[in-house]
């Protein structure tokens, strides 16, 4: 079974701050991590491997920087990584990301099962993953907690707002995953010591010449397009309800009610 | 920090020090309390390889160099020297069965840890610590077999290890001389584990007596030719004694982390008490202590990396490195005050758990002859 695992780099948002005149993230001197949910869909990855004897590729999207997320899911256990790099993809948007990922699929693939997290903690938007399946056809199942393959169909459990849904999926699916599907595993000294010396090799426009059409990568093949960036002022605030428990709950339960939300 | 570290030892400690102070940390004040380190918590260890840092690939190991293994092993000591010590037992018995034995020996020995076990190492006895050639266990040959009986005390790792490196007089006549040395596994009838140590520090290190009692280990388990233990005991204390001095630059290094904290927060007289000269002057100095002593410590694992036994450098280190270890982790309770005697706080274990570094692999002031003895041969 093969298996991909798409991944970013992002900055560390616990470290980050925000320019007050400019309205735009300071991220000179802010540390560069493997996404966390990228984390988990790697460890997900990773137990299917370890219980299906499956081959694992990492690949991420991004400048040269960007390999040292892909030598740290290496030494982690992933069996390949290749970073996806070209100066016509820079300013790609959600829509042409994962165009252009899905192309390196195409490329590198098949690939029974593809794996991502449920968003990135930079951007946040949680489209690139869900984006891939659309434009490979893929059956798409995101928040998921846990996967096996059973009689060759993928079995996922998700989670949704009220509960845990159970679905059957035939092959190939794409999953995202999220902090409470797993605990990803540490490196191992052995990991990090091959991952030293691993090839990582690019892929380029030019690899992909015959699968990718460039009207849709790189700045001019995004249709998002930013108007502004700004801190929203926090104007209301929040309101303690004072009391014992069961006070606090009565004045709770008047206050949802006025409210018309109960 | 003094050293100059290459990207991958960066990395590599990072490594370790974001599991120790996630899985291991968390648990060590309740394991210090209770006088055990639950197994749960060697296993991080184990599943990193941390039993297998400076062994040879061909073994099964990860071949780092000695200066990286100590990186490491001082990262781990940050967060519990108790727990790191473990495992440094474990390297160091099996890294002199490499050294000292036959290639299927060290082989034999190796798959046994790299399961994920640990060995021990049986010298000392109730009469024979820092002269250890004055140890009463004998070995007699009956046909095919040797014949182990001795009561072996102080035995990190005594009960956690699945093999033993035993010393055990086959000559009781001959001195240091009549000593040899044997592997001995743990399930073999007749080896028994004795009393549990309740020990003062460095409580999740397990320390417990051995009892031998007409164990029998076929011929091919002595290490060496007969006769040739005292050397390979020498050895193996030459390599532990760096190791333990990578340990003590890790405490001290906890010791001085929590001090400066404590030190910038604490305020006396509306004043944190960092700005006060006294207190100023007792964190240069553990500063001063701490970095001198890890260079020490580097430049004896290089010296080692490229084949030096290092008896008199090894010496000076663990001498001068837990000396200063213990003045160090001491004053950092001083400077904690009343807080620092509470255990309520990070900083009297560091004290308690860095005495026995002045004790163990050598009392320092054995160390303090060893260096004299040297000194008075190269002058002459």
């Amino acid at each position: 079974m093969n298996i991909a695992v798409c991944m970013k780099q992002v900055p560390d948002t616990t470290e980050i701050k925000i320019d007050p005149v400019k309205n735009t993230l300071i991220r000179t001197g802010v540390p560069s991590i493997m996404n966390p949910f990228d984390r988990n869909a790697l460890e997900a990855a990773l137990q299917m491997k370890d219980e299906y004897g499956a081959s694992v590729t990492v690949i991420s999207m991004g400048p040269p920087q960007a390999k040292a997320v892909l030598r740290e899911a290496l030494s982690m256990g992933a069996d390949k990584a290749y970073l996806v790099t070209d100066r016509a993809f820079g300013g790609s948007d959600t829509y042409a990301t994962s165009y252009i990922l899905s192309c390196t699929l195409k490329h590198l693939g098949p690939f029974d099962v593809v794996f991502g997290g449920k968003q990135a903690i930079d951007g946040d938007t949680g489209q690139t993953a869900p984006s891939i399946a659309e434009h490979l056809g893929l059956t798409r199942l995101t928040y998921v907690l846990d996967i096996k393959i059973q009689d060759g169909k993928a079995v996922a459990r998700r989670q949704v707002e009220e509960g845990v849904e159970v679905i059957e999926a035939a092959l190939p699916v794409l999953c995202t995953f999220m902090k409470e599907s797993n605990k990803p595993r540490y490196a191992t000294i052995k990991g990090k010591l091959d991952s030293f010396k691993a090839d990582i090799p690019h892929v380029t426009l030019a690899d992909m010449a015959d699968i990718v059409d460039t009207a849709k990568i790189g700045l001019k093949g995004s249709p998002t397009k930013v108007k502004a960036t700004f801190t929203p002022q926090r104007t209301a605030n929040g309101v303690t309800i004072e009391g014992d428990p069961s006070t606090q709950a009565a004045s709770l339960l008047d206050q949802l009610t006025a409210a018309k939300i109960l | 920090m003094s050293l100059l570290y290459t990207d991958e030892q960066k990395e590599l400690i990072a490594l370790v020090r974001d599991m120790a102070e996630n899985e291991i940390k968390p648990y060590v004040q309740e394991a210090d309390e209770k006088g055990e380190c639950p197994r749960e918590l060697f296993d991080w260890g184990f599943k990193m390889g941390l039993h297998m840092l400076e062994i040879p690939e061909r073994f099964g190991g990860t071949g780092l160099s000695y200066e990286t293994t100590a990186m490491l092993f001082e990262e781990l000591a940050k967060v519990d020297a108790g727990y790191a010590i473990t495992f440094v037992t474990t390297f160091v018995a099996l890294r002199n069965v490499i050294l000292a034995g036959t290639p299927e020996q060290g082989q034999y020995f190796a798959d046994i840890i790299r399961k994920g076990n640990f060995a021990g190492f049986a010298l000392t006895e109730p009469n024979a610590g820092s002269d250890p050639a004055g140890i009463r266990g004998t070995a007699v040959l009956d046909g095919d077999e040797y014949v182990l009986n001795a009561t072996k005390t102080f035995i990190t790792n005594g009960a956690l290890s699945s093999v033993y490196v035993g010393f055990f007089k086959t000559d009781p006549a001959a001195g240091h001389k009549g000593i040899s040395a044997f592997i001995v596994d743990r399930d073999t009838p007749g080896l028994s584990v004795g009393a549990h140590e309740n020990k003062m520090g460095l409580r999740l290190s397990n320390t417990t007596d051995l009892i031998f009692e007409n164990v029998r280990v076929p011929k091919d388990r002595m290490l060496g030719p007969e006769g040739s233990g005292f050397k390979l005991a020498l050895n193996a204390l030459n390599l532990s004694r760096a190791f333990v001095a990578t340990l003590a630059v890790g405490i001290m290094q906890r010791a001085l982390d929590e001090s400066v904290r404590y030190a910038k927060e604490r305020k006396q007289f509306n004043t944190p008490i960092i700005k006060f000269q006294m207190v100023q002057a007792m964190l240069a100095d553990m500063a001063i202590k701490v970095e001198a002593s890890r260079c020490l410590v580097n430049n004896t694992m290089r010296m080692m990396d490229q084949g030096s036994l290092v008896q008199k450098e090894g010496s000076i280190t663990k001498t001068f490195v837990t000396d200063c270890a213990q003045e160090v982790t001491s004053n950092a309770v001083q400077i904690f005050g009343g807080y620092g005697y509470s255990r309520e706080y990070p900083v009297e274990k560091l004290m308690r758990d860095v005495k026995v570094f002045q004790i163990f692999e050598g009392t320092n002031q054995i160390q303090r002859m060893t260096i004299a003895n040297v000194l008075d041969k190269e002058y002459k």
